[in-house]
């Protein structure tokens, strides 16, 4: 049997960070997603597998350090919150544009501005859109379970590496600080200088007579030459929509209506499922787990088969506009959220159901 | 089954270990658990507290807003989930700095001066594992066997010397919990 924890999100991060050999891990503490950096430094992962964990003197420091260990092809990853991040949006956008690959996580609390410490989802638009400038995007996966905390960081390199992107985990409060079961994964050793140079052939890993200077860089001058790298990245987005979304449904295959929601949000959504069912209300929940690229293809299909959607968000209602671009007026979609900190309980969800949906 | 339950107190008093050990017991005893805290500006304030789910199924929701089961070590938590307990649920309280003592009729209300008997018997320490006890009395759903591999699994190896008396502290809260309203 595969050992068995009892963790919190955010020492599941740490954890699996350490296990999917990770070469280092650059932060700045902030709640609350604090304990990922206490967890490292508890663990002491220098001295078993030599990963590096480094406090930096602050957030753009971090994100710029994960840059330059990018850069050499190293598994690297950071972590912060809400204003944090946004702190790290132009190193984001710089590694976006040099195509490194990294994984960022966001326990995301409410804003904006320094706002609250309780969790949110109010920083969708910013992972999913953009947030720093530029043409970009980042592959977004949203955990709902703490084995999933665990399972997305391993994940998360594969993907990062695939695409030569930053991937962001976006998650909230309600999972980075509850403790559920955890199943860890087997250890996997850090990749020795002499695979990085093999598997990552463009990385800054010491020119070697037999090729020209490996360049990282996200500067182009001529219009041109920019076209045509952003072309590049842009067949990258078109590829992960093509090959690595990522949804999970529940009770759909009856549905007459459908939930959809991600993370924590999705969690509560299940509950309301359960006492919509028992009311005999045909509810069903669609979850997106990648959330660029969005599962729109499938909302598309579940649009012809439905009688509406509600979206619920611990948020003004950020995600309800990629529902509407799926479903693109063939049925009605409509939001319910709460915001600033405030968790939507299961039965708000349900009346929100049959007001705006069944009863509309 | 699945049992939804809040533990509210002061931080210090061992809420959010009292819960940590009754999920790890769930664990072992191969139930799916949550463990939730408040880590909020109530936290700051001095006031803690924590959801524990128990359940033989898949738990949905993290969060609830009304429990089968509310622990309260303190007026304030008295105060703000009284009235979140399921009607027909259970209310368990430590009679100690309790001014405006639980009201209602329609769940059990038990009493449990566990305060008064760690001081008395001189392991303050281990007083959470006192309401534990009588808690597990009203609702015997984990069995000894399992709790006691919840606190080796819940408690740092330095710690494990203690396991005898943590034990005793629940065997201590069995005995001395009683009734104040029943249904």
């Amino acid at each position: 049997m595969k050992e068995l924890k009892l963790m919190k999100g955010n020492e599941a991060i740490a954890e699996a960070a350490i296990r999917a050999g990770a070469d280092a891990y650059f932060g700045y503490p902030i709640t609350p997603q604090s304990e990922i950096l206490e967890y490292l430094m508890a663990e002491k992962p220098w001295e078993q597998t030599g990963m590096v964990v480094l406090q930096a003197e602050s957030e753009v420091a971090a994100i710029n350090m994960v840059y330059a260990a990018a850069a050499c092809g190293k598994r690297t990853l950071t972590s912060s919150s809400s204003p944090g991040i946004s702190l790290k949006m132009e190193g984001i956008s710089y590694i976006a544009g040099s195509e490194l690959p990294c994984v960022i996580v966001n326990v995301v609390r409410g804003g904006p501005g320094l706002g609250t410490i309780q969790p949110s989802q109010s920083d969708y638009f910013q992972a999913t859109k953009g947030g720093g400038h530029g043409d970009y995007r980042m592959l977004v996966l949203a955990p709902a379970s703490v084995q999933e905390m665990c399972d997305f960081v391993p994940l998360g390199f594969e993907l990062a590496f695939k695409y030569r992107n930053p991937v962001m985990i976006l998650t909230d409060g309600v999972i980075g600080q509850m403790m559920e079961k955890v199943e860890l994964f087997e250890p996997q050793a850090r990749l020795t200088q002499e695979e990085i140079i093999k598997n990552t052939p463009w990385a800054t890993t010491g020119r070697t007579p037999d090729r020209e200077r490996n360049i990282i860089t996200s500067l182009y001058l001529d219009p041109y030459v920019q076209e045509k790298h952003v072309c590049d990245l842009r067949d990258k987005y078109i590829r992960m929509e093509a090959e690595d979304v990522r949804f999970e449904e529940i009770a759909t295959e009856d549905a007459e209506y459908i939930l959809v929601a991600f993370g924590s949000s999705a969690r509560i959504c299940q509950k309301s499922i359960d006492m919509a069912r028992a009311k005999g209300i045909k509810v069903g929940l669609l979850r997106p787990i990648t959330l660029f690229p969005f599962p729109s293809e499938r909302i598309s299909e579940l649009a012809d088969q439905v009688k509406g959607f509600l979206v619920v968000e611990m948020n003004l209602g950020q995600m309800v506009e990629d529902v509407r671009l799926a479903v693109n007026g063939k049925n009605k979609v409509e939001y319910f959220g709460r915001f600033g900190g405030v968790i939507p309980n299961p039965d708000e969800v349900l009346t929100a159901l049959i007001q705006k949906i069944i009863g509309g | 089954m699945t049992e939804e339950i809040i533990i509210a107190g002061f931080g210090g008093q061992g809420v959010l270990s009292m819960g940590k050990i009754l999920a790890y017991s769930g664990v072992m005893q191969n139930q799916e658990v949550s463990w939730m805290p408040s880590y909020g500006p109530e936290m700051r304030g001095g006031t803690a507290n924590v959801t524990v789910i128990i359940s033989d199924e898949r738990i949905s929701s993290p969060i609830v807003h009304q429990y089968d089961t509310a622990i309260i070590l303190n007026q304030q938590s008295m105060d703000k989930f009284e009235s979140t307990v399921k009607p027909g649920g259970l209310l368990v309280y430590d009679g100690n700095g309790i001014t405006r003592h639980p009201e209602r009729k329609d769940i059990n209300i038990y009493r449990i001066d566990a305060n008064d008997e760690a001081a008395k018997l001189g392991i303050s320490k281990v007083f959470n594992m006192i309401v534990l006890g009588g808690y597990l009395k009203l609702k015997p759903i984990i069995l000894p066997e399992f709790m006691h591999k919840g606190l080796e699994k819940s408690l740092p190896k330095r710690h494990h010397g203690m396991i005898p008396e943590n034990e005793k502290a629940i065997e201590t809260g069995k005995n001395i919990i009683y009734p104040v309203h029943t249904l």
